[in-house]
């Protein structure tokens, strides 16, 4: 009686009619405008095919915001990651007071990532910071508005600080999914603490890692523009600039609507790359227990 | 922020819903970026001017930092959606500027509605900066500043130094600098907020040497970057040889080292004269004096350039809104209020009834340095350098010379290459831009 051939469409319609406005709506412009190279106002504007891309990856400077948003990714993923499993196997030795280390510890995640890096900010700018205050009287010349090093440190810790509450959540119920009897098991058998976890616990936390790792990369390479905008600015120099923060600089500081477009296609490539590369290749060797 | 945006829309909207019902009132948009006691201000002079007469109606709209309100209005524009008025800071004047189909140069829009414009009513110095090479005034100058010198007097006492006689040179700067850190009245000798806007741009004209070429980007927009010369390199030598030792404290590009000074952890900062109601603020016993010129310089002090922010009109508006529009820049205009802005924000006054007028209440003589902005800046009739600086992408050139000079203070290259790096990375960009 009913349409069949039309009502399936017509029940996913809402689904792509959102997907169409929300993404290929406004990927298509960012691809049109990468292609423009314009005036801010768009009173003049000319079509150029891929010029902007050519400029855009010959820049050193872009190459360099590259480099940096490689070793900002990866240094907050290890940092916020590895903390927090290490936290959260702590927590779990535990036994009394258990759910009120957990609830402090889950606590950071709801702070805002602006928010985040203000703190870290007030804690370690080199004038008034208490913590920068500390540094200096241990006898390290703490000046991360000068030192591209330092600011970095600085800006992975804001950023994994902030992500850490997150992990040990996962990790927690991870660790609550371990089955007791094999670690029971192991420990007859004479396997010290140190083995346990490396063989049987970690194994088994792999799912949890995996999940982890995808968030965390994207966090770090797309949530953190907050927080490097309140800490650093990509400065000094541009030791900070990740490909996020460099998007938004040479748009709306610099009113370059074209390499601006360009890099954000870029940027959409490599989410695209990436999403695949993890699903397809490091997924399936991820053990599921 | 965000919140006080929030709020300030709130508050625009519900005038908005409560006065247009009763007249058939013309509304006149205007976007700010001013926060705090300049807020205030903005707010009372748009009431003031709506109570004023019956016809039109200004609703200001706060928009964020100088650069998100550029932003947003540039994509209103794009949108089709401008407001009327919008205040755009100095760096984003060239910008403006060059966008000649999207602005109504505000000396049209006042001739346009009947009213005569003298332009000898304002502070020319003011005037020439926001005026086409014609002589074509495009924007109206509603808050200017212009960098001066503050100290610490008990820092200064501290050091053994003259609290009445502030320093006049930079070598005396670097000077009492060293003094202050040798005698450990203070843990930094000097630091200044806005590195290119005070030391390569205000610099260029105090010490009226060039810039860049085209009388510093006023006379085109073709131009080729200067500040490599010796005296700029010989100047920011000095300061990279002071950061060695901690006797020149970096505090970021824009307006940080104010705490830095404000924490009584440096006796000398350079810092815009809008910056004077933080200082007040903190109830330390400051003095104020003239920017510092080089000694080296021929004819020096020149006159300083204004920093500070001014009003654009967008085109393609209704004559109606138009008009509402010279109506209020001709009160803006107006002596008393001139004088409120002046006294209240900091803000140097933009016509010459405003400051004789303050000169005669004795504001000065009660709050001494208040006129030093306004004499540095009416000084001498400027010269091709020191018109001011105008850069289609000033922005992005300013980044780019933050960017060496930060490599220069952390040691990792001498001031002739932060100089010769930022002149060749500066040219390339200006080229960049013109060339669409």
């Amino acid at each position: 009686m009913f349409p069949n051939k039309i009502l399936p469409y017509l029940l996913v319609a809402p689904q792509l009619a959102i997907t169409l406005a929300f993404f290929y709506w406004p990927a298509g412009q960012a691809l049109y405008q990468s292609m423009l190279r314009q005036d801010p106002f768009g009173l003049k504007s000319k079509f150029v095919w891929f010029a902007n891309f050519r400029k855009v990856l010959a820049d050193p400077a872009y190459l360099n915001s590259l480099k940096v948003t490689v070793v900002f990714s990866l240094s907050t993923a290890i940092v916020a990651m590895g903390v927090a499993l290490l936290l959260a196997v702590m927590a779990e030795k535990v036994v009394r007071g258990r759910g009120l280390y957990r609830t402090l510890l889950i606590w950071p995640y709801a702070v805002a990532p602006a928010i985040a890096g203000m703190l870290w900010l007030f804690l370690f700018n080199p004038s008034i910071g208490s913590l920068a205050y500390l540094l200096r009287s241990l006898g390290i010349a703490w000046d991360p508005l000068l030192n591209g090093t330092q600011a970095m440190i600085l800006l992975v810790s804001a950023a994994a600080w902030k992500q850490i509450s997150y992990n040990f959540l996962f990790f927690v119920a991870g660790l609550q999914a371990v089955p007791k009897t094999l670690i029971e098991a192991a420990a007859i058998d004479g396997a010290g603490e140190t083995k346990r976890f490396w063989t049987i616990v970690f194994p088994l936390l792999a799912p949890t890692t995996f999940f982890l790792l995808v968030v965390n990369t994207v966090y770090a390479l797309f949530d953190t523009f907050g927080i490097v905008h309140a800490v650093t600015g990509g400065g000094p120099g541009k030791s900070t600039e990740t490909l996020v923060y460099k998007v938004y600089n040479d748009g709306f500081v610099n009113l370059i609507l074209g390499d601006s477009a360009a890099q954000s296609v870029i940027l959409m490539v490599i989410v695209i790359a990436l999403t695949a590369i993890q699903f397809r290749y490091v997924e399936r060797r991820v053990h599921y227990g | 922020m965000r919140l006080l945006g929030f709020a300030a829309s709130v508050a625009a909207t519900l005038t908005l819903l409560s006065t247009s019902s009763a007249f058939a009132v013309t509304q006149i948009s205007w976007w700010h970026a001013m926060t705090g006691a300049n807020a205030e201000v903005v707010d009372k002079i748009s009431k003031d001017f709506n109570a004023s007469q019956s016809e039109y109606q200004v609703v200001p709209v706060f928009k964020g930092t100088y650069p998100e309100t550029l932003n947003a209005g540039i994509a209103a524009f794009r949108a089709g959606q401008a407001p009327d008025i919008i205040q755009v800071f100095d760096v984003g004047t060239g910008v403006m500027m060059a966008a000649e189909g999207a602005i109504m140069p505000v000396a049209d829009v006042l001739t346009g509605a009947g009213m005569a414009f003298d332009k000898s009513q304002y502070l020319p110095g003011i005037v020439a900066y926001y005026s086409k090479p014609d002589g074509t005034m495009l924007s109206f100058p509603y808050n200017s500043s212009s960098p001066i010198l503050y100290y610490n007097k008990d820092i200064f006492q501290k050091a053994g130094l003259d609290v009445n006689n502030p320093p006049k040179t930079w070598n005396e700067v670097w000077e009492d600098a060293k003094k202050i850190k040798a005698s450990g009245a203070a843990a930094c000798g000097y630091t200044t907020t806005w590195l290119t806007w005070i030391h390569l741009e205000a610099f260029a004209a105090w010490n009226d040497v060039s810039y860049g070429t085209n009388q510093n980007g006023l006379a085109g927009t073709d131009v080729e970057l200067k500040f490599n010369a010796p005296i700029f390199v010989n100047h920011f030598q000095a300061i990279a040889d002071l950061a060695k030792d901690g006797t020149f404290k970096y505090g970021g590009r824009t307006s940080e080292a104010k705490q830095v000074f404000l924490a009584g952890e440096c006796g000398i900062l350079t810092e815009s004269s809008g910056g004077l109601g933080d200082i007040v603020k903190s109830g330390m016993n400051y003095g104020i004096g003239q920017l510092p010129y080089d000694s080296d310089a021929k004819g020096a002090p020149q006159n300083t350039t204004p920093g500070g922010a001014s009003l654009w009109v967008f085109a393609n508006k209704s004559e109606e809104e138009y008009k509402g529009v010279a109506a209020f820049f001709s009160y803006l205009s107006k002596t008393e209020v001139q004088e409120y802005l002046h006294q209240k924000s900091g803000y140097l006054p933009v016509t010459l009834a405003a400051y004789e007028a303050t000169k005669k209440s004795g504001f000065y003589d009660k709050n001494p340095g208040r006129e030093t902005p306004i004499l540095q800046m009416m000084g001498k009739a400027p010269t091709e350098n020191s018109k001011g600086v105008r850069l289609i992408n000033l922005p992005q050139v300013r980044d780019i010379e933050n960017e060496e000079l930060e490599k220069m203070l952390a040691g990792q290259q001498t001031a002739q290459q932060a100089l010769d790096n930022a002149v060749t990375r500066g040219n390339a960009a200006i080229q960049e831009a013109i060339g669409n």
